[in-house]
């Protein structure tokens, strides 16, 4: 079965809507346990591998070899940070339309009074080893 | 997985962890090969587990488990061309006739707890490897308590082993002159292992091991073993007394449920009681160090009926004493929030101050202020320090508290629904 990758990052969403430190709690509270119950369903049916939030703009590094063996390693927050991965789900599915399926409904998580924050998803398949006949 | 096992194989699995580290004492005693005979009483241990509930387990089963495990190593022995020169050593070893009865399994247990606990190894090292060498857990249940592969555990764990086998040390207890200082990375060790499993958020968290009651049941056996160290008894204690409130530590929808917040009445008073007793006991031996400490402050807050019943001048009094001992930074944050509790806000925030140098952009010191100011009534500047500290923490759970704790409170500090 192919794997997906499906990716989300900082940048702004289709909907426009405030960040969510601006939100109600009520909102929050919704938004995060859609984000539970989504995951259940996708372990459920045996389809998530792994779903992982990534720890925020503010600890992040970057580190680059300066080619001696001394790392350059400059510390965030950057200011291209909009672009920096915020979270991903890796899933297993029989088919790739199941994959997009999977990436619109994460996209549609609620938002501001329960509207969907339509945040864009990248959706990426994970190289697979070689057939074992080739 | 194992969950979904019948009760046969449970109470099956309950026997053979019991038994794991006296059989793994009896065998590397026997061989002098702690690496070899870990593997080999794992072998053993997973054939019994599938051979027992299906034929019946052995009238002796510890006799059973030396029995193979000690007829795995001699085969492997044999097989290892590299060691073909012990193979008449290993031939000539019994494998027939091992002794009767465990050995005095109370010193085998805490041999391999210093062992894996080596100060050679890094924690991450010798937690897997005391998960298994002596809590009796199959790799697989171990990668899955760390959310990793069978095979990344299985070669973390081969790697602990032979960073022991290199450091040559004897199967034996250390020389007592070493045995304080070890003891010390055996706490630390338990102490990391229930922190993981208390603190754990991430991930689908179904299948994962309980690895805060791997460590209770850790240090308890070091306890049985050591029933006169007070640090011992101190450790026990404090794992005992926050693993009580872990009911309450999460809501419904596993959000994090605030000390101030908890519903206490869902708090486990048979483990309070019996942390309690244990942090009384120790703090009576004198020599008190830090885990006693720690107990102690967790059993002030435990014995609070509401959370304004706290009596905070003795959890202030607990923390100077603390952070005199250790000079800790995390525990200067401790001690503001009992100084904003027991004496004032203002004086809470005092203490803060010059803590930036010493904890550079940690996200508890953001999160600590801003409940102190939240406290102090400056919900502006409050909301500023929650959302910072929600940027900075690398806990799921606790970065959705933040969030929604500065959500609330700007709902308050602008447009009263």
């Amino acid at each position: 079965m192919p794997r997906y990758m499906l990716l989300q990052n900082y940048g702004e969403v289709e909907s426009h809507c405030a960040p969510m430190t601006e939100w109600t709690p009520a909102d929050i509270k919704a938004h995060i346990d859609f984000q539970n119950v989504l995951n259940q369903e996708l372990s459920a049916r045996g389809e998530l591998v792994d779903a992982q939030g990534l720890a925020g703009p503010e600890v992040a590094k970057f580190v680059v070899s300066d080619d001696t063996g001394a790392p350059v390693i400059t510390d965030g927050p950057y200011p291209e940070s909009k672009e920096l991965l915020a979270g991903y789900r890796l899933i297993d599915v029989e088919t790739p339309a199941r994959a997009i399926e999977i990436a619109a409904q994460a996209s549609a998580a609620p938002g501001p009074n329960g509207l969907p924050i339509r945040q864009p998803i990248e959706v990426r398949e994970v190289l697979s080893a070689p057939d074992p006949e080739v | 997985m194992s969950r979904n096992r019948a009760t046969e194989d449970a109470a099956t699995e309950g026997r053979l962890r019991e038994l794991a580290p006296r059989v793994l004492g009896a065998v590397a005693r026997r061989y002098g090969d702690f690496a070899g005979a870990e593997d080999a009483v794992q072998e053993a241990l997973l054939l019994a587990a599938t051979q027992w509930p299906a034929e019946g387990g052995p009238d002796n089963p510890f006799a059973w488990l030396v029995r193979v495990a000690s007829r795995r190593m001699v085969d492997e022995y044999r097989r290892n061309d590299a060691r073909r020169r012990r193979e008449d050593l290993a031939a000539s070893w019994s494998t027939a006739a091992p002794d009767a009865a465990p050995g005095p399994s109370d010193d085998d247990t805490l041999i391999l707890v210093f062992m894996c606990c080596h100060p050679a190894l890094r924690p991450g090292a010798a937690i897997p490897l005391t998960l298994r060498a002596v809590g009796g857990l199959t790799t697989r249940e171990i990668a899955n308590a760390f959310l990793v592969s069978e095979s990344t555990m299985a070669q973390r764990i081969s790697r602990a082993k032979a960073q022991i086998n290199a450091s040559d040390e004897p199967f034996a207890l250390p020389p007592p002159d070493q045995r304080a200082e070890r003891l010390r990375s055996v706490l630390h060790v338990l102490y990391l292992l229930f922190n993981e499993g208390y603190a754990s958020s991430t991930g689908p968290d179904l299948t994962r091991t309980d690895l805060s009651s791997e460590a209770i049941r850790l240090t308890r056996a070091v306890r049985a073993a050591l029933p006169d160290d007070g640090e011992v008894l101190g450790l026990l204690a404090l794992m005992l007394l926050t693993e009580a409130r872990r009911p309450a530590r999460t809501g419904p929808g596993g959000e994090l449920v605030p000390l101030a917040e908890q519903r206490r009445d869902l708090w486990d008073r048979e483990l309070i009681g019996e942390g309690v007793a244990l942090v009384t006991e120790a703090l009576r031996r004198g020599n008190i160090r830090e885990y006693q400490i720690q107990a102690a402050i967790a059993a002030v807050h435990d014995q609070a009926q509401r959370h304004a019943d706290t009596e905070w001048s003795e959890i202030l009094a607990l923390y100077e004493l603390l952070e005199g001992m250790t000079g800790n930074p995390m525990v200067t944050l401790n001690r503001a929030v009992a100084a904003a509790m027991a004496d004032s806000p203002a004086a809470g925030l005092a203490i803060l101050e010059g803590l930036d140098e010493r904890l550079g952009d940690h996200h508890r010191l953001y999160s600590v202020r801003a409940h102190l100011l939240e406290l102090a009534g400056d919900d502006e500047n409050a909301i500023t320090e929650f959302r910072a500290a929600a940027a900075r923490t690398t806990n799921l759970r606790e970065q959705q508290y933040l969030t929604t704790k500065a959500a609330r409170l700007s709902r308050t500090a602008t447009s009263p629904e």
